[in-house]
């Protein structure tokens, strides 16, 4: 027993989920246990979306130093609009909806790693001037249109299964396969020798190239496919519908325990990150707080919790 | 011994549990030079990281000059008192010039006019160690070749502004001189010492040290096993105080067949100079690569590796010299470190087979003895010498038929060596072909051939009854005229 | 050397791209009015560029200099403009706290592009509660020195030399530069020389943070009055006005006259869209594209000078 607990202490995830749970709790002894379910609820279906870009943001970060993805918001709103655009409320054409919003995607982060790879463009700027691209792409093709989701997709995204929602299996199924991919495969594999040392991973004999690739493909696919469902949860496809997931989608990354300095990517800190973020969003709304108190507290929290966690001691 | 530079009284220094140094008690004379030898692990950085103030001792004293250190030892207080130290790994900035990296070892170089002054003082003092040395105080070190960022680093030990240089350490400084640059530090050495500044050597090259040292206190498991004025050992002697029986070197071996092969699995040409001499390997060689160092050895590896302009017919697998930037992966255990060469052969139904995983991983770790209580330990658990195994082991459990090795031996202990030549010649027998770069010529008696690079292009190729030090070094340095 | 030398030479040369086609599309604007107007907003990019170098250098990023620089706007177009002595020293107190965070970031070896994700949320919440609609007044001298006309060479470009000019001195020039450069390319070899890694970060942090306060001042004298969101675009005009002028993430390898020119060529960026008129649709659009054409020509000169 306490053997486990030392073993569970160590593992840099089981924080996000202690913080995730403490601001839950400061939520519902201030509402004096009024709505918990509902909090919890609601923290669920939100932290979903932030989970599935996070998860792809993680495999970037993995990647090593300086590999980041901020095209991730762009292809969020590019995969909505194209979704809706060609679904068109219809359920007959969900199918190549999905399809074509997925190979929009898809494409983004072929195009991303075109400019890392062959531009040699440092992915920061690479993703960032890629975004903006996307982002006019975005807007010249759905401009002033606000198309529904055909009823498939709308009941997709919001049902709930005894209260829990169904997007929330959905992801879990999704950590779980990424999980596998990071321990049980070559390409996961590749990915964290990379991060660690992309010299010595050529020199084991691994596709650097091919892992760098398959990552940023990976996560502009996961955007695309944040998107399509996001668009189902929120009744369409908005031009600011990504824009929120550019801090969120780095933040759940580090506090979860990822090492921003890549080679150590951790999947159940992603989501024990993403619950936190929103449940300390809803515990301080139920707080009464103002908007500036709100983005202070949400600042220092991040703050807090990234200097208990004790950043990247064991490294360098 | 006279006055003294620097003196250890009885010092610990214990990382948990483990004591890395065990009651050392050392004196460094005014303009000695002082060799220390021992095995990897026996406690010589340590030592170093204490005398250059980057690790305080748990117990003990310290002395400089014959006053003692009462607290506050600090790598700036190290710095102030005279003592400086070459690392082994560079320390160096890459992103600075050879002047701005002067500036940083010397306080008093600010103000107006301090690059002029620091460029005047490295340019003196890189004339006086290495004439002839090609390089300008103006150089980024990250353009600079390894020999010569390991020239301008010594350089740079040396040089003084204000308070007299007390101490200098040399931890391994020839490992990556070719022989006439070595040459030359090591008969600057004599001249400094006459001038009466301390210098500690510390060198795997056993010749070195006797040759250059005025006294040698040999370490094992942190503390000092002998100490005798230079000309009281001899390389028996030597090898015997660190611990391991001697072990008379090979002559060249009679059973080595002269393999001259019709059937090649390698043949690569150097791109750096086409139309001459070629590289050919066969089933179950072992090919040398000599030379002096960074003349176009490991670019010779590199280019087998990938396949460029060369022919290649089997798989690869690359063993690193260098393990931390070409080899190691610093997050991972030692089992994984061991089969990530061997990942697509240990997939079933397309996922990494576990169990398959830890049994090769602990079968590699018994057939080679890497000594840890456990593979799943991180690697960086484990001592220079045994990660460098670990490297081998990736390498002999991989499928790869050719292997490339570049100058792995580098900072092993004498151990560690014997038992990988024996696995080499086992693993040759069985139908392996190696190709190795090594900067030891004592190394090439375990070839079949040899090939001497200069300037980026195979100088002569030796066969196995032609594999003396003369030939190579005669291939070395012959025709640097035409 | 030659390589060197065409890593520093290539910002130039892309300024003078953008600006000949700027002239080519708008020859209106090759006067000293066409260029002081297109120029004014470059001086704030430039200054909030600078203060990114001086982080970068560290091998750091900061990702809360655009809401640090609307912070010190709101800072300075109430407290500053109502009590002068007491906005000094809110302002000072905002370069401490940026000296504080490059101690914590070093003390506790923090990942600096989370903390300064943070702080990002901090800076706009004491903005937003300081100002919680657009507003204030911007002090007269503020708007004065901004507004100062320069025979022949319109202000924005002289300030932008004396800004390059005078960091270039301090960071490449002087022997403490060595040392903050130093700490970027091989922070251990600076520690082993004795070195404080501690004081070098809290140098360079507060550096960043002292060039934050300038560069809001400067955009508050331009735009008389603050919004808390005016400058959140500056985080990533100031990252990709390091980049653009030369610098590297890693490594220590910065260039201040570079990231002015980068800056520079930024803020032209702007103005050459509107001049071509295209749809607003692609107005974002085309900004990432110039990003893209000048980062992809460096590479392609730097490759070649590597085939070479």
């Amino acid at each position: 027993m306490m053997a486990a607990w030392v073993k569970l202490r160590q593992q840099p995830w089981i924080w996000s989920f202690v913080a995730a749970f403490a601001v839950w709790t400061i939520a519902i002894v201030y509402t004096r246990g009024q709505g918990a379910g509902e909090i919890l609820t609601a923290a669920i279906s939100f932290a979903a979306f932030t989970i599935i870009v996070g998860l792809g943001q993680m495999m970037v970060i993995s990647t090593g130093p300086g590999n980041v993805d901020l095209s991730i918001p762009a292809t969020i709103t590019l995969a909505g609009v194209v979704a809706m655009k060609v679904m068109d409320t219809d359920t007959a054409r969900l199918l190549i909806g999905i399809v074509a919003a997925l190979s929009a995607s898809i494409l983004v982060g072929v195009f991303n790693y075109f400019l890392i790879r062959l531009l040699r463009i440092p992915p920061i700027i690479a993703t960032l001037s890629s975004s903006f691209l996307i982002l006019s792409t975005a807007i010249s093709y759905g401009r002033g249109i606000r198309i529904k989701p055909p009823p498939p997709l709308a009941d997709f995204a919001t049902a709930r299964i005894a209260g829990i929602p169904l997007t929330a299996a959905f992801v879990l199924v999704l950590c779980i396969v990424i999980a596998v991919i990071l321990k049980r495969t070559v390409y996961g594999r590749t990915v964290l020798a990379v991060g660690q040392n992309p010299r010595a991973a050529w020199l084991a004999g691994m596709n650097v190239d091919g892992a760098r690739f398959a990552t940023y493909v990976l996560s502009a696919f996961l955007a695309g496919v944040c998107g399509i469902v996001l668009s189902g949860f929120s009744g369409g496809a908005a031009l600011n519908m990504g824009e929120e997931f550019l801090l969120a989608s780095i933040a759940v990354v580090v506090i979860g325990g990822t090492s921003v300095a890549g080679g150590r990517a951790n999947v159940p800190g992603i989501c024990g990150a993403a619950l936190f973020m929103y449940l300390l969003v809803t515990m301080l709304n139920i707080l009464g707080a103002s908007a500036g108190i709100r983005l202070i507290m949400t600042g220092a929290i991040i703050i807090a919790v990234i200097v208990l966690a004790g950043g990247e001691e064991a490294q360098r | 011994m006279g006055e003294t530079a620097i003196r250890l009284d009885g010092v610990e220094k214990n990382f948990g549990a483990v004591r890395a140094l065990d009651g050392v008690t050392l004196g460094v004379g005014k303009g000695e030079c002082l060799g220390l030898v021992g095995h990897n692990g026996a406690g010589k950085s340590t030592l170093m990281h204490v005398l250059t103030g980057a690790l305080a001792p748990s117990r003990g004293e310290l002395s400089v000059g014959g006053e003692k250190i009462r607290g506050g030892w600090s790598a700036a207080a190290s710095q102030a008192q005279g003592i400086r130290c070459v690392f082994q790994e560079l320390s160096l900035c890459p992103n600075l010039t050879v002047a701005e990296n002067v500036r940083i070892m010397h306080r008093a170089l600010k103000g107006f006019g301090w690059k002029g002054r620091a460029r005047a003082l490295i340019r003196a003092k890189l004339d006086e160690i290495f004439p002839g040395h090609g390089i300008s105080p103006d150089d980024e070190i990250a353009n600079l070749a390894i020999g010569k960022r390991q020239m301008a680093e010594i350089a740079r030990a040396f040089t003084e502004t204000e308070g007299r240089l007390r101490l200098v350490i040399l931890d391994e400084p020839t490992s990556s001189l070719d022989a006439v640059t070595a040459g030359q530090l090591l008969s600057y050495v004599k001249k400094e010492t006459a001038k009466g500044t301390g210098i500690i050597l510390i060198s795997h090259l056993l010749g070195d040290v006797l040759g250059t040292c005025d006294r040698i206190v040999v370490m094992k498991d942190g503390r000092t096993v002998a100490e005798r004025n230079a000309r009281d050992f001899n390389r028996n002697s030597l090898v015997e105080a660190m611990g391991s029986e001697v072990r008379h070197e090979r002559p060249a071996d009679a059973s080595r067949r002269e393999t001259r092969q019709t059937e090649f699995i390698v043949r690569a040409r150097p791109k750096t100079a086409p139309g001459t001499t070629e590289l050919v390997a066969g089933k179950g060689e072992v090919i040398g690569l000599a030379g002096l160092a960074g003349h176009g050895q490991t670019r010779m590896l590199l280019q087998i590796f990938s396949r460029d302009e060369a022919q290649v017919a089997g798989p690869l697998a690359f063993i690193a010299g260098d393990r931390q930037s070409d080899g190691i992966f610093n997050l991972w255990s030692i089992a994984r470190n061991i089969t990530v060469r061997s990942l697509k052969a240990l997939r079933r139904n397309g996922l990494i087979d576990g169990a398959a995983e830890t049994r090769l991983g602990e079968d590699w770790k018994k057939r080679i003895a890497i000594r840890s209580s456990d593979i799943d330990n991180n690697i960086l658990t484990l001592s220079g010498g045994n990660q460098q195994k670990t490297l081998f082991a990736r390498a002999l459990a991989s499928d790869a038929t050719i292997i490339l090795m570049d100058d792995p031996m580098r900072g092993v202990d004498i151990g560690t060596k014997q038992e990988v030549y024996g696995m080499i010649r086992a693993e040759a027998e069985s139908g392996r072909t190696f190709i190795w770069y090594t900067t030891e010529i004592e190394e090439l008696t375990h070839c079949n051939r040899a090939y001497v690079f200069r300037n980026g292009a195979i100088s002569a190729e030796l066969g196995a009854g032609e594999l003396s030090e003369e030939n190579v070094l005669q291939a070395s340095f012959a025709e640097q005229a035409a | 050397m030659n390589r060197r030398l065409l890593r520093t030479a290539l910002p130039f040369i892309s300024l003078g791209l953008v600006l000949a086609a700027t002239f080519y599309v708008q020859p209106r604007t090759m006067s000293y009015f066409g260029l002081n107007l297109m120029l004014q907003y470059a001086v704030p990019i430039a200054l909030a560029t600078i203060a990114q170098m001086f982080v970068i250098t560290v091998n750091d990023l900061d990702l809360s200099i655009g809401p640090f620089v609307g912070l010190v706007g709101c800072i300075s177009a109430t407290l500053l403009y109502s009590h002068p002595v007491l906005g000094v020293l809110a302002l000072l107190l905002c370069i401490a706290a940026y000296g504080a965070v490059g101690a914590l970031v070093h003390w506790r070896n923090l990942p600096s592009i989370v903390v300064t994700l943070g702080l990002s949320f901090v800076w706009l919440g004491i903005a937003v509660l300081i100002l919680p609609s657009p507003g204030g007044k911007a002090p007269d001298w503020l708007k004065a020195i901004m507004a100062v006309q320069l025979p022949i060479v319109p202000f924005p470009i002289v300030a932008a030399i004396v800004i390059g000019v005078a960091v270039h001195l301090v960071l490449m020039l002087s022997s403490y530069g060595v040392i903050a450069r130093g700490a970027g390319g091989n922070a251990r070899a600076l520690a082993r020389a004795g070195w404080s890694m501690l004081w070098t970060k809290v140098a360079m942090y507060s550096l960043a943070g002292l060039f934050g306060v300038l560069a809001g001042l400067s955009l508050l004298g331009l735009t008389t009055a603050a919004d808390a969101h005016v400058a959140d675009r500056y985080t990533l005009y100031s990252i990709a006005g390091v980049i653009l002028g030369g610098g590297e993430f890693v490594g220590g390898r910065v260039s201040p006259m570079g990231a002015v020119v980068g800056a520079l060529t930024l803020a032209l960026a702007g103005s050459f869209l509107i001049f071509l008129r295209i749809s607003p649709d692609w107005q974002i659009g085309a900004q990432g594209a110039i990003l893209i054409i000048v980062l992809a020509l460096r590479a392609l000169l730097t490759y070649a000078e590597v085939r070479r």
